[in-house]
Protein backbone atom coordinates (compact mmCIF):
# COMPACT_ATOMS: atom_id res chain seq x y z
CA UNK A 1 0.00 0.00 0.00
CA UNK A 2 2.98 2.41 0.75
CA UNK A 3 3.78 4.19 -2.04
CA UNK A 4 7.20 4.49 -1.73
CA UNK A 5 9.29 1.09 -3.04
CA UNK A 6 10.93 -0.12 0.06
CA UNK A 7 14.32 -1.87 -0.49
CA UNK A 8 15.98 -3.29 2.70
CA UNK A 9 19.07 -1.96 4.14
CA UNK A 10 21.27 -4.63 4.93
CA UNK A 11 22.81 -7.31 2.09
CA UNK A 12 21.28 -10.33 4.13
CA UNK A 13 18.09 -8.62 4.57
CA UNK A 14 17.95 -7.04 0.49
CA UNK A 15 18.65 -10.77 -0.50
CA UNK A 16 15.88 -12.62 1.72
CA UNK A 17 13.40 -10.02 0.17
CA UNK A 18 13.99 -10.87 -3.31
CA UNK A 19 13.35 -13.90 -2.82
CA UNK A 20 10.38 -13.92 -0.18
CA UNK A 21 9.37 -10.11 0.33
CA UNK A 22 8.57 -10.83 3.94
CA UNK A 23 10.32 -7.57 4.97
CA UNK A 24 8.48 -5.74 2.43
CA UNK A 25 5.37 -6.88 4.16
CA UNK A 26 6.73 -5.90 7.68
CA UNK A 27 7.62 -2.32 6.28
CA UNK A 28 4.08 -1.56 4.94
CA UNK A 29 2.77 -2.78 8.30
CA UNK A 30 4.29 -0.52 10.39
CA UNK A 31 4.48 2.05 8.11
CA UNK A 32 0.77 1.90 7.46
CA UNK A 33 -0.68 5.18 6.61
CA UNK A 34 -3.80 6.04 9.61
CA UNK A 35 -6.08 8.30 10.06
CA UNK A 36 -4.93 10.80 12.91
CA UNK A 37 -8.72 11.09 14.34
CA UNK A 38 -8.76 7.49 15.17
CA UNK A 39 -10.43 7.36 18.95
CA UNK A 40 -10.55 4.87 21.22
CA UNK A 41 -13.16 2.54 20.12
CA UNK A 42 -10.46 1.64 17.10
CA UNK A 43 -8.35 0.05 19.47
CA UNK A 44 -10.84 -3.26 19.67
CA UNK A 45 -9.38 -4.28 16.47
CA UNK A 46 -5.56 -5.29 18.20
CA UNK A 47 -7.85 -5.99 21.62
CA UNK A 48 -9.38 -8.55 19.34
CA UNK A 49 -6.29 -9.64 18.13
CA UNK A 50 -5.14 -10.18 21.20
CA UNK A 51 -8.24 -12.39 22.44
CA UNK A 52 -7.74 -14.83 19.95
CA UNK A 53 -4.64 -15.37 20.25
CA UNK A 54 -4.90 -15.98 24.39
CA UNK A 55 -7.89 -18.39 23.82
CA UNK A 56 -5.49 -20.36 21.05
CA UNK A 57 -2.67 -20.60 23.51
CA UNK A 58 -4.62 -21.65 26.59
CA UNK A 59 -6.92 -23.78 24.61
CA UNK A 60 -3.76 -25.44 23.09
CA UNK A 61 -2.88 -25.85 26.83
CA UNK A 62 -5.83 -26.95 28.00
CA UNK A 63 -6.17 -29.56 25.40
CA UNK A 64 -3.62 -31.26 26.35
CA UNK A 65 -5.42 -32.70 29.71
CA UNK A 66 -8.85 -32.62 28.74
CA UNK A 67 -10.64 -35.76 27.90
CA UNK A 68 -13.03 -35.58 25.56
CA UNK A 69 -15.20 -38.54 26.21
CA UNK A 70 -19.01 -38.47 28.30
CA UNK A 71 -17.61 -40.22 31.04
CA UNK A 72 -14.62 -38.51 31.63
CA UNK A 73 -14.99 -34.83 30.58
CA UNK A 74 -16.37 -33.42 33.26
CA UNK A 75 -14.18 -35.21 35.83
CA UNK A 76 -11.09 -34.08 33.32
CA UNK A 77 -12.21 -30.67 33.72
CA UNK A 78 -12.31 -30.66 37.53
CA UNK A 79 -8.74 -32.48 37.45
CA UNK A 80 -7.72 -29.32 35.14
CA UNK A 81 -8.94 -27.16 38.13
CA UNK A 82 -7.87 -28.80 41.28
CA UNK A 83 -4.38 -31.40 40.00
CA UNK A 84 -3.41 -29.22 37.03
CA UNK A 85 -0.29 -26.94 37.92
CA UNK A 86 -2.18 -23.42 37.32
CA UNK A 87 -5.05 -25.11 35.52
CA UNK A 88 -7.30 -23.07 37.63
CA UNK A 89 -5.68 -20.17 35.93
CA UNK A 90 -5.58 -21.12 32.36
CA UNK A 91 -9.37 -22.07 32.61
CA UNK A 92 -10.66 -19.49 33.97
CA UNK A 93 -8.61 -17.27 31.29
CA UNK A 94 -9.91 -19.48 28.59
CA UNK A 95 -13.76 -19.42 30.15
CA UNK A 96 -13.52 -15.82 31.11
CA UNK A 97 -11.65 -15.00 27.86
CA UNK A 98 -14.34 -16.25 25.69
CA UNK A 99 -16.70 -13.26 27.74
CA UNK A 100 -14.02 -11.04 27.18
CA UNK A 101 -13.59 -11.60 23.23
CA UNK A 102 -17.56 -11.36 22.77
CA UNK A 103 -17.34 -7.87 24.97
CA UNK A 104 -14.49 -6.59 22.57
CA UNK A 105 -16.27 -8.01 19.35
CA UNK A 106 -19.48 -5.84 20.44
CA UNK A 107 -17.61 -2.52 20.92
CA UNK A 108 -16.28 -3.31 17.70
CA UNK A 109 -19.40 -4.23 15.99
CA UNK A 110 -21.46 -1.36 17.23
CA UNK A 111 -18.32 1.19 16.07
CA UNK A 112 -19.00 -0.15 12.79
CA UNK A 113 -22.18 0.72 13.36
CA UNK A 114 -21.91 4.28 14.72
CA UNK A 115 -19.17 5.56 12.01
CA UNK A 116 -20.77 3.58 8.73
CA UNK A 117 -17.42 1.62 8.62
CA UNK A 118 -19.86 -1.11 6.58
CA UNK A 119 -20.17 1.37 3.74
CA UNK A 120 -18.67 1.18 0.92
CA UNK A 121 -15.58 0.99 -0.02
CA UNK A 122 -16.01 -1.85 2.87
CA UNK A 123 -18.18 -4.18 2.62
CA UNK A 124 -16.09 -7.26 2.35
CA UNK A 125 -14.22 -6.10 5.36
CA UNK A 126 -17.77 -6.02 7.06
CA UNK A 127 -19.03 -9.09 5.51
CA UNK A 128 -15.69 -10.80 6.76
CA UNK A 129 -15.83 -9.68 9.92
CA UNK A 130 -19.80 -10.90 10.19
CA UNK A 131 -18.34 -14.47 9.23
CA UNK A 132 -15.75 -14.24 11.77
CA UNK A 133 -18.71 -13.23 14.68
CA UNK A 134 -20.75 -16.44 13.26
CA UNK A 135 -17.95 -18.61 13.92
CA UNK A 136 -16.94 -16.98 17.09
CA UNK A 137 -20.51 -17.83 18.19
CA UNK A 138 -20.32 -21.26 16.62
CA UNK A 139 -17.20 -21.79 18.81
CA UNK A 140 -17.67 -20.85 21.73
CA UNK A 141 -21.07 -22.33 21.93
CA UNK A 142 -19.50 -25.80 21.20
CA UNK A 143 -16.77 -25.19 23.73
CA UNK A 144 -19.37 -24.54 26.17
CA UNK A 145 -20.78 -28.07 25.77
CA UNK A 146 -16.82 -29.55 26.52
CA UNK A 147 -17.18 -29.24 30.04
CA UNK A 148 -20.05 -31.82 30.08
CA UNK A 149 -22.29 -30.19 32.66
CA UNK A 150 -25.74 -29.51 32.69
CA UNK A 151 -26.08 -26.67 31.09
CA UNK A 152 -23.54 -28.08 28.47
CA UNK A 153 -25.71 -30.58 27.96
CA UNK A 154 -28.80 -29.45 27.71
CA UNK A 155 -27.50 -26.26 25.63
CA UNK A 156 -26.34 -28.43 23.25
CA UNK A 157 -29.54 -30.02 23.42
CA UNK A 158 -31.63 -26.88 22.81
CA UNK A 159 -29.08 -25.69 19.97
CA UNK A 160 -28.95 -28.60 18.04
CA UNK A 161 -32.54 -29.18 18.30
CA UNK A 162 -32.86 -25.77 15.99
CA UNK A 163 -32.17 -28.37 13.41
CA UNK A 164 -35.27 -30.24 13.44
CA UNK A 165 -37.15 -27.37 12.21
CA UNK A 166 -36.31 -27.72 9.39
CA UNK A 167 -39.28 -29.47 7.20
CA UNK A 168 -38.92 -33.37 6.08
CA UNK A 169 -34.97 -33.44 6.68
CA UNK A 170 -34.65 -31.82 10.09
CA UNK A 171 -34.88 -35.46 12.03
CA UNK A 172 -32.04 -36.73 9.74
CA UNK A 173 -30.21 -33.50 10.03
CA UNK A 174 -30.08 -33.51 13.69
CA UNK A 175 -29.21 -37.48 14.04
CA UNK A 176 -25.96 -36.37 11.82
CA UNK A 177 -25.17 -34.07 13.78
CA UNK A 178 -25.71 -36.15 17.04
CA UNK A 179 -24.05 -38.81 15.78
CA UNK A 180 -26.90 -41.11 17.15
CA UNK A 181 -30.08 -40.20 18.82
CA UNK A 182 -29.45 -37.52 21.20
CA UNK A 183 -26.72 -35.29 22.33
CA UNK A 184 -24.57 -37.72 23.52
CA UNK A 185 -20.23 -39.17 23.69
CA UNK A 186 -19.97 -38.81 19.37
CA UNK A 187 -21.65 -35.15 20.02
CA UNK A 188 -19.10 -34.16 22.63
CA UNK A 189 -16.05 -35.37 20.58
CA UNK A 190 -17.27 -33.95 17.04
CA UNK A 191 -17.70 -30.60 19.07
CA UNK A 192 -13.72 -31.24 20.38
CA UNK A 193 -12.49 -31.99 17.33
CA UNK A 194 -14.07 -28.69 15.49
CA UNK A 195 -13.83 -26.62 18.37
CA UNK A 196 -10.23 -27.15 18.05
CA UNK A 197 -10.66 -26.12 14.58
CA UNK A 198 -12.41 -23.56 14.26
CA UNK A 199 -10.38 -20.24 16.02
CA UNK A 200 -7.51 -21.53 12.89
CA UNK A 201 -10.65 -20.66 10.54
CA UNK A 202 -10.85 -17.58 12.37
CA UNK A 203 -7.44 -16.57 12.33
CA UNK A 204 -7.49 -17.31 8.49
CA UNK A 205 -10.30 -14.78 8.48
CA UNK A 206 -8.46 -12.66 10.16
CA UNK A 207 -5.81 -12.03 8.32
CA UNK A 208 -8.42 -11.61 4.98
CA UNK A 209 -10.17 -8.92 7.51
CA UNK A 210 -7.01 -6.86 8.15
CA UNK A 211 -5.68 -7.26 4.14
CA UNK A 212 -9.18 -6.19 3.48
CA UNK A 213 -9.22 -2.99 5.46
CA UNK A 214 -5.37 -2.56 4.34
CA UNK A 215 -6.97 -1.68 0.87
CA UNK A 216 -8.89 0.66 1.00
CA UNK A 217 -7.20 1.82 4.58
CA UNK A 218 -9.16 2.57 7.93
CA UNK A 219 -12.55 4.71 8.04
CA UNK A 220 -12.24 7.50 11.14
CA UNK A 221 -14.47 9.34 13.15
CA UNK A 222 -15.38 11.55 10.71
CA UNK A 223 -16.27 9.29 7.99
CA UNK A 224 -14.51 10.90 5.13
CA UNK A 225 -12.10 9.96 2.53
CA UNK A 226 -8.97 10.96 3.15
CA UNK A 227 -5.53 10.90 0.65
CA UNK A 228 -3.06 8.62 1.98
CA UNK A 229 -0.38 9.11 2.93
CA UNK A 230 -1.05 12.91 3.92
CA UNK A 231 -1.29 15.64 6.48
CA UNK A 232 -4.24 13.35 7.85
CA UNK A 233 -2.69 10.37 8.76
CA UNK A 234 0.52 9.22 10.63
CA UNK A 235 2.11 6.22 10.19
CA UNK A 236 0.81 2.70 11.95
CA UNK A 237 4.12 2.64 14.20
CA UNK A 238 4.90 3.82 16.76
CA UNK A 239 1.48 6.41 16.49
CA UNK A 240 -1.19 3.69 16.96
CA UNK A 241 1.10 0.63 17.84
CA UNK A 242 1.55 2.93 21.54
CA UNK A 243 -2.15 4.15 21.13
CA UNK A 244 -3.47 0.16 21.10
CA UNK A 245 -0.88 -1.37 23.54
CA UNK A 246 -2.31 1.63 26.02
CA UNK A 247 -6.43 -0.01 25.29
CA UNK A 248 -5.17 -3.02 25.80
CA UNK A 249 -3.70 -2.78 29.14
CA UNK A 250 -7.18 -1.13 30.33
CA UNK A 251 -8.64 -4.12 28.71
CA UNK A 252 -6.52 -5.98 30.44
CA UNK A 253 -7.54 -4.85 33.70
CA UNK A 254 -11.03 -5.52 33.37
CA UNK A 255 -10.23 -9.10 32.10
CA UNK A 256 -7.73 -9.54 34.94
CA UNK A 257 -10.31 -8.62 37.42
CA UNK A 258 -13.45 -11.53 36.27
CA UNK A 259 -10.12 -14.26 36.02
CA UNK A 260 -9.03 -13.73 39.81
CA UNK A 261 -11.88 -11.99 41.56
CA UNK A 262 -15.25 -13.60 40.03
CA UNK A 263 -14.25 -16.11 37.77
CA UNK A 264 -17.60 -17.80 37.55
CA UNK A 265 -20.04 -14.86 37.31
CA UNK A 266 -20.17 -14.91 34.11
CA UNK A 267 -21.29 -18.77 34.00
CA UNK A 268 -23.89 -20.62 35.14
CA UNK A 269 -23.87 -22.92 38.59
CA UNK A 270 -25.66 -25.42 36.89
CA UNK A 271 -22.98 -26.62 34.61
CA UNK A 272 -20.76 -27.80 37.82
CA UNK A 273 -23.54 -30.74 38.11
CA UNK A 274 -22.66 -33.36 35.67
CA UNK A 275 -24.49 -33.65 32.90
CA UNK A 276 -28.00 -35.62 33.29
CA UNK A 277 -30.28 -36.31 30.40
CA UNK A 278 -33.07 -37.47 32.54
CA UNK A 279 -33.17 -34.21 34.23
CA UNK A 280 -33.28 -30.88 32.27
CA UNK A 281 -32.14 -27.54 34.60
CA UNK A 282 -34.91 -25.45 35.18
CA UNK A 283 -34.25 -22.48 33.65
CA UNK A 284 -31.98 -22.79 30.68
CA UNK A 285 -29.80 -20.14 29.30
CA UNK A 286 -27.24 -19.73 27.06
CA UNK A 287 -23.85 -17.75 27.56
CA UNK A 288 -25.04 -13.91 28.08
CA UNK A 289 -23.29 -13.01 24.50
CA UNK A 290 -26.11 -15.34 22.76
CA UNK A 291 -28.89 -14.25 25.02
CA UNK A 292 -30.39 -11.31 22.04
CA UNK A 293 -30.55 -13.96 19.73
CA UNK A 294 -32.01 -16.25 21.86
CA UNK A 295 -34.93 -13.70 22.75
CA UNK A 296 -35.91 -14.02 19.21
CA UNK A 297 -35.62 -17.27 19.06
CA UNK A 298 -38.22 -17.94 21.68
CA UNK A 299 -40.48 -14.34 21.10
CA UNK A 300 -41.96 -16.61 17.83
CA UNK A 301 -44.44 -18.71 18.61
CA UNK A 302 -44.10 -21.17 15.80
CA UNK A 303 -40.54 -23.63 15.98
CA UNK A 304 -39.59 -22.94 11.97
CA UNK A 305 -40.38 -19.23 12.14
CA UNK A 306 -38.66 -18.85 15.58
CA UNK A 307 -35.35 -19.99 14.29
CA UNK A 308 -35.67 -18.31 10.93
CA UNK A 309 -36.27 -15.23 12.48
CA UNK A 310 -32.99 -15.93 14.61
CA UNK A 311 -30.90 -16.87 11.92
CA UNK A 312 -32.63 -13.96 9.77
CA UNK A 313 -31.59 -11.85 13.00
CA UNK A 314 -27.81 -12.30 11.83
CA UNK A 315 -28.62 -11.91 8.26
CA UNK A 316 -29.53 -8.93 8.04
CA UNK A 317 -26.16 -7.82 9.48
CA UNK A 318 -24.50 -8.83 6.65
CA UNK A 319 -26.74 -7.07 4.01
CA UNK A 320 -26.23 -4.12 5.87
CA UNK A 321 -24.47 -1.68 3.48
CA UNK A 322 -27.13 -2.64 1.55
CA UNK A 323 -30.01 -1.86 3.63
CA UNK A 324 -28.20 1.74 5.01
CA UNK A 325 -29.10 3.76 2.00
CA UNK A 326 -27.50 7.21 3.75
CA UNK A 327 -23.62 7.95 1.85
CA UNK A 328 -22.74 9.61 5.01
CA UNK A 329 -20.84 7.26 6.84
CA UNK A 330 -19.99 8.81 10.04
CA UNK A 331 -23.11 9.71 12.92
CA UNK A 332 -21.97 12.48 13.91
CA UNK A 333 -23.30 14.14 10.64
CA UNK A 334 -26.58 12.63 11.08
CA UNK A 335 -28.69 14.05 13.44
CA UNK A 336 -31.53 11.46 13.10
CA UNK A 337 -30.05 8.75 12.54
CA UNK A 338 -27.98 9.11 15.99
CA UNK A 339 -31.14 9.09 17.86
CA UNK A 340 -32.15 5.54 16.38
CA UNK A 341 -28.66 4.15 16.17
CA UNK A 342 -29.37 4.71 20.49
CA UNK A 343 -31.98 3.13 20.12
CA UNK A 344 -30.83 0.01 18.59
CA UNK A 345 -28.48 -0.37 21.31
CA UNK A 346 -30.81 -0.14 23.57
CA UNK A 347 -33.12 -2.70 21.80
CA UNK A 348 -29.92 -5.25 21.77
CA UNK A 349 -30.21 -4.43 25.41
CA UNK A 350 -33.37 -5.06 26.08
CA UNK A 351 -33.24 -8.10 23.77
CA UNK A 352 -30.10 -9.73 26.08
CA UNK A 353 -31.79 -8.64 29.30
CA UNK A 354 -35.58 -10.72 28.57
CA UNK A 355 -33.46 -13.33 27.13
CA UNK A 356 -31.92 -14.34 30.45
CA UNK A 357 -35.67 -14.09 31.67
CA UNK A 358 -37.93 -16.72 31.71
CA UNK A 359 -40.50 -16.94 28.60
CA UNK A 360 -43.78 -15.63 29.78
CA UNK A 361 -45.84 -12.81 30.82
CA UNK A 362 -44.44 -9.20 30.55
CA UNK A 363 -41.04 -10.59 29.71
CA UNK A 364 -42.72 -12.69 26.15
CA UNK A 365 -44.38 -9.53 25.54
CA UNK A 366 -41.23 -6.71 25.34
CA UNK A 367 -39.19 -9.19 23.86
CA UNK A 368 -42.09 -9.72 21.00
CA UNK A 369 -41.75 -5.75 21.00
CA UNK A 370 -38.13 -5.22 21.20
CA UNK A 371 -37.56 -8.64 18.22
CA UNK A 372 -40.10 -6.68 15.94
CA UNK A 373 -38.42 -3.19 16.13
CA UNK A 374 -34.62 -5.19 15.65
CA UNK A 375 -36.09 -5.62 12.02
CA UNK A 376 -38.09 -2.67 11.95
CA UNK A 377 -34.15 -1.09 12.39
CA UNK A 378 -32.73 -2.55 9.81
CA UNK A 379 -35.05 -3.65 7.20
CA UNK A 380 -37.33 -0.19 7.58
CA UNK A 381 -35.32 2.55 9.08
CA UNK A 382 -32.61 2.26 7.44
CA UNK A 383 -33.45 2.27 3.81
CA UNK A 384 -36.31 4.72 3.86
CA UNK A 385 -33.85 6.94 6.43
CA UNK A 386 -30.74 7.50 4.21
CA UNK A 387 -33.24 9.33 1.61
CA UNK A 388 -34.92 11.58 3.55
CA UNK A 389 -32.21 12.61 6.29
CA UNK A 390 -30.60 15.77 6.09
CA UNK A 391 -27.27 15.33 7.20
CA UNK A 392 -25.10 18.83 8.32
CA UNK A 393 -22.32 19.50 5.98
CA UNK A 394 -19.13 17.15 5.95
CA UNK A 395 -15.33 18.65 6.26
CA UNK A 396 -12.70 18.39 3.53
CA UNK A 397 -10.35 16.90 5.14
CA UNK A 398 -9.39 15.75 9.24
CA UNK A 399 -7.05 18.57 9.69
CA UNK A 400 -9.98 21.09 9.13
CA UNK A 401 -12.10 21.14 11.96
CA UNK A 402 -9.18 20.87 14.02
CA UNK A 403 -6.72 23.60 12.53
CA UNK A 404 -10.15 26.00 12.80
CA UNK A 405 -10.06 25.69 16.54
CA UNK A 406 -13.86 24.92 16.11
CA UNK A 407 -16.07 22.02 15.59
CA UNK A 408 -18.13 24.06 13.45
CA UNK A 409 -16.99 23.21 10.23
CA UNK A 410 -19.03 25.98 8.36
CA UNK A 411 -17.17 28.56 9.95
CA UNK A 412 -13.54 26.59 10.04
CA UNK A 413 -14.15 26.20 5.75
CA UNK A 414 -15.00 30.28 5.76
CA UNK A 415 -11.97 30.91 7.19
CA UNK A 416 -9.96 32.08 4.41
CA UNK A 417 -6.95 33.02 6.57
CA UNK A 418 -6.69 29.16 6.88
CA UNK A 419 -7.74 28.12 3.81
CA UNK A 420 -4.15 29.32 2.50
CA UNK A 421 -2.68 26.92 4.97
CA UNK A 422 -4.27 24.23 4.11
CA UNK B 1 -10.41 -26.69 -34.40
CA UNK B 2 -13.18 -26.91 -36.77
CA UNK B 3 -13.29 -23.72 -38.61
CA UNK B 4 -17.10 -24.25 -39.03
CA UNK B 5 -19.57 -21.51 -37.66
CA UNK B 6 -21.77 -24.45 -35.58
CA UNK B 7 -18.59 -26.24 -33.80
CA UNK B 8 -19.30 -30.14 -33.35
CA UNK B 9 -17.90 -31.57 -30.59
CA UNK B 10 -14.70 -33.00 -31.01
CA UNK B 11 -12.62 -35.49 -29.68
CA UNK B 12 -11.17 -32.94 -26.98
CA UNK B 13 -14.71 -31.87 -25.91
CA UNK B 14 -15.47 -35.56 -25.28
CA UNK B 15 -11.98 -36.07 -22.84
CA UNK B 16 -13.22 -32.61 -20.86
CA UNK B 17 -16.88 -33.96 -20.49
CA UNK B 18 -15.79 -37.26 -19.70
CA UNK B 19 -13.01 -36.05 -17.46
CA UNK B 20 -15.04 -33.63 -15.52
CA UNK B 21 -17.55 -36.45 -14.76
CA UNK B 22 -15.26 -38.88 -13.67
CA UNK B 23 -14.17 -36.31 -11.27
CA UNK B 24 -17.23 -35.42 -9.84
CA UNK B 25 -18.17 -39.08 -9.26
CA UNK B 26 -14.63 -39.11 -7.55
CA UNK B 27 -14.93 -36.25 -5.66
CA UNK B 28 -18.82 -38.00 -4.21
CA UNK B 29 -17.23 -41.22 -3.75
CA UNK B 30 -14.61 -39.45 -1.29
CA UNK B 31 -16.96 -36.48 0.05
CA UNK B 32 -19.47 -39.32 1.35
CA UNK B 33 -17.65 -41.36 3.51
CA UNK B 34 -16.29 -38.39 5.26
CA UNK B 35 -20.07 -37.01 5.66
CA UNK B 36 -21.46 -40.22 6.91
CA UNK B 37 -19.20 -40.88 9.42
CA UNK B 38 -21.26 -38.28 11.32
CA UNK B 39 -24.09 -40.48 11.38
CA UNK B 40 -24.84 -42.80 14.29
CA UNK B 41 -22.35 -45.85 14.48
CA UNK B 42 -23.25 -49.04 14.57
CA UNK B 43 -22.65 -49.51 18.59
CA UNK B 44 -25.23 -46.97 18.61
CA UNK B 45 -27.58 -48.53 16.56
CA UNK B 46 -27.31 -51.48 18.45
CA UNK B 47 -28.88 -50.70 21.54
CA UNK B 48 -32.04 -50.21 19.76
CA UNK B 49 -34.26 -51.84 22.19
CA UNK B 50 -34.60 -52.21 26.13
CA UNK B 51 -36.92 -54.12 28.02
CA UNK B 52 -38.24 -52.19 31.37
CA UNK B 53 -40.03 -54.12 34.46
CA UNK B 54 -43.47 -52.00 35.21
CA UNK B 55 -44.60 -54.25 38.04
CA UNK B 56 -44.05 -51.74 41.02
CA UNK B 57 -45.33 -48.50 39.33
CA UNK B 58 -48.47 -47.70 41.19
CA UNK B 59 -51.47 -45.91 39.35
CA UNK B 60 -50.69 -42.05 39.05
CA UNK B 61 -46.85 -43.17 39.08
CA UNK B 62 -45.16 -42.58 36.31
CA UNK B 63 -41.02 -43.80 35.94
CA UNK B 64 -38.77 -42.57 33.39
CA UNK B 65 -35.92 -44.73 31.57
CA UNK B 66 -33.13 -44.15 29.22
CA UNK B 67 -33.74 -45.36 25.63
CA UNK B 68 -31.58 -44.74 22.77
CA UNK B 69 -29.99 -42.07 25.41
CA UNK B 70 -33.42 -40.51 25.86
CA UNK B 71 -36.02 -40.05 28.70
CA UNK B 72 -39.08 -42.20 28.17
CA UNK B 73 -42.30 -42.02 30.35
CA UNK B 74 -44.23 -45.04 31.13
CA UNK B 75 -47.08 -43.36 33.54
CA UNK B 76 -49.41 -45.74 35.06
CA UNK B 77 -52.57 -43.07 34.42
CA UNK B 78 -55.52 -42.51 37.29
CA UNK B 79 -59.08 -43.44 35.67
CA UNK B 80 -59.77 -39.44 35.98
CA UNK B 81 -56.82 -39.23 33.99
CA UNK B 82 -57.33 -41.22 30.79
CA UNK B 83 -61.05 -39.63 31.12
CA UNK B 84 -60.39 -36.14 30.28
CA UNK B 85 -57.64 -37.63 27.83
CA UNK B 86 -60.32 -39.33 25.90
CA UNK B 87 -62.79 -36.69 26.66
CA UNK B 88 -60.96 -34.05 24.33
CA UNK B 89 -62.55 -32.97 21.36
CA UNK B 90 -59.73 -33.36 18.52
CA UNK B 91 -60.55 -30.23 16.86
CA UNK B 92 -59.17 -28.29 19.86
CA UNK B 93 -55.73 -29.94 19.36
CA UNK B 94 -53.06 -28.21 17.67
CA UNK B 95 -51.55 -31.74 16.72
CA UNK B 96 -54.93 -34.25 16.21
CA UNK B 97 -54.50 -37.69 17.83
CA UNK B 98 -56.79 -39.71 19.61
CA UNK B 99 -55.71 -41.16 22.85
CA UNK B 100 -56.77 -44.39 21.70
CA UNK B 101 -53.96 -44.42 19.45
CA UNK B 102 -51.49 -42.84 21.65
CA UNK B 103 -52.05 -45.23 24.42
CA UNK B 104 -53.09 -49.05 22.98
CA UNK B 105 -53.84 -50.14 26.64
CA UNK B 106 -55.24 -46.99 28.41
CA UNK B 107 -53.57 -47.50 31.99
CA UNK B 108 -50.29 -47.62 30.14
CA UNK B 109 -48.71 -44.23 28.24
CA UNK B 110 -45.87 -44.30 26.89
CA UNK B 111 -43.63 -42.10 24.95
CA UNK B 112 -40.46 -40.03 24.78
CA UNK B 113 -39.74 -37.51 27.49
CA UNK B 114 -38.70 -35.00 25.10
CA UNK B 115 -40.32 -31.83 24.55
CA UNK B 116 -40.85 -31.51 20.29
CA UNK B 117 -39.97 -28.01 20.39
CA UNK B 118 -36.50 -28.25 21.49
CA UNK B 119 -35.54 -31.41 23.25
CA UNK B 120 -35.88 -30.57 26.76
CA UNK B 121 -37.55 -33.38 29.32
CA UNK B 122 -40.84 -31.79 30.43
CA UNK B 123 -41.80 -31.90 34.11
CA UNK B 124 -44.69 -34.37 35.61
CA UNK B 125 -47.84 -33.09 36.89
CA UNK B 126 -47.03 -29.66 36.29
CA UNK B 127 -48.67 -26.74 34.05
CA UNK B 128 -52.15 -26.18 32.64
CA UNK B 129 -53.54 -29.59 31.63
CA UNK B 130 -52.26 -31.01 35.23
CA UNK B 131 -49.92 -33.33 33.13
CA UNK B 132 -46.54 -32.35 31.39
CA UNK B 133 -44.91 -28.71 31.30
CA UNK B 134 -41.76 -28.16 29.73
CA UNK B 135 -39.63 -25.53 31.53
CA UNK B 136 -37.34 -24.67 29.05
CA UNK B 137 -39.46 -22.48 26.78
CA UNK B 138 -43.44 -23.35 28.43
CA UNK B 139 -45.13 -26.05 26.34
CA UNK B 140 -48.33 -27.27 28.35
CA UNK B 141 -49.00 -31.11 27.19
CA UNK B 142 -52.30 -32.73 28.60
CA UNK B 143 -52.80 -36.37 30.24
CA UNK B 144 -52.07 -37.90 26.47
CA UNK B 145 -49.17 -36.42 26.02
CA UNK B 146 -50.34 -34.10 23.10
CA UNK B 147 -49.54 -30.23 22.57
CA UNK B 148 -52.05 -28.15 24.05
CA UNK B 149 -50.34 -24.31 24.71
CA UNK B 150 -46.84 -23.11 23.46
CA UNK B 151 -44.21 -23.38 21.06
CA UNK B 152 -43.81 -27.17 20.41
CA UNK B 153 -45.20 -27.86 17.28
CA UNK B 154 -46.28 -31.74 17.82
CA UNK B 155 -46.98 -34.00 20.43
CA UNK B 156 -44.95 -35.80 22.36
CA UNK B 157 -43.73 -38.68 20.43
CA UNK B 158 -44.85 -42.40 21.10
CA UNK B 159 -42.04 -45.00 20.44
CA UNK B 160 -42.64 -48.53 19.17
CA UNK B 161 -43.21 -50.82 22.46
CA UNK B 162 -44.95 -53.79 23.18
CA UNK B 163 -46.11 -55.98 26.24
CA UNK B 164 -43.64 -58.90 26.51
CA UNK B 165 -45.99 -60.02 29.39
CA UNK B 166 -48.46 -58.04 31.74
CA UNK B 167 -44.84 -56.97 33.88
CA UNK B 168 -42.68 -55.95 30.97
CA UNK B 169 -42.32 -53.90 28.08
CA UNK B 170 -40.23 -53.64 25.43
CA UNK B 171 -38.91 -50.10 24.01
CA UNK B 172 -37.61 -50.44 20.36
Amino acid sequence: MSDHEYTPKSKVGKWFNDRLPLLTLANHLTDYPTPKNLNYWWTFGGILTFCLITQIITGIVLGMHYVAHADLAFQSVEHIMRDVNYGWLIRYVHANGASMFFLAVYIHIFRSLYYGSYKSPREVIWIIGMLIYFLMMATAFMGYVLPWGQMSFWGATVITNLFSAIPLVGESITNWLWGGYSVDNPTLTRFFSLHYLFPFLILGLVVLHIWALHVPGNNNPIGIDIKKPSKDTVPFHPYIVIKDAFALLIFLLIFAFFVFFSPNILGHADNYIEANPLVTPAHIVPEWYLLPFYAILRSVPDKLLGVIAMFAAIFVLVILPWLDTSKVRSTVFRPIYKQFYWFLVADVLILGYVGAMPAEGLYLLIARVATAYYFVHFLVILPFLGMKEKTTPLPLSITEPVLGGSTDMAMARNNSDFKEKL
Amino acid sequence: MSDSEKKKPNRRDFIVTATTAAGAVGVGAVVWPLVDQMNPDASVKALASTEVDISAVEPGQSITVLWRGKPVFIKRRTKEEIESARAVDLSELKHPEKDEDRAKNPEWLVMLGVCTHLGCVPLNDKGDYGAWFCPCHGSHYDTSGRIRKGPAPTNMEVPKYEFVNSNTIKIG
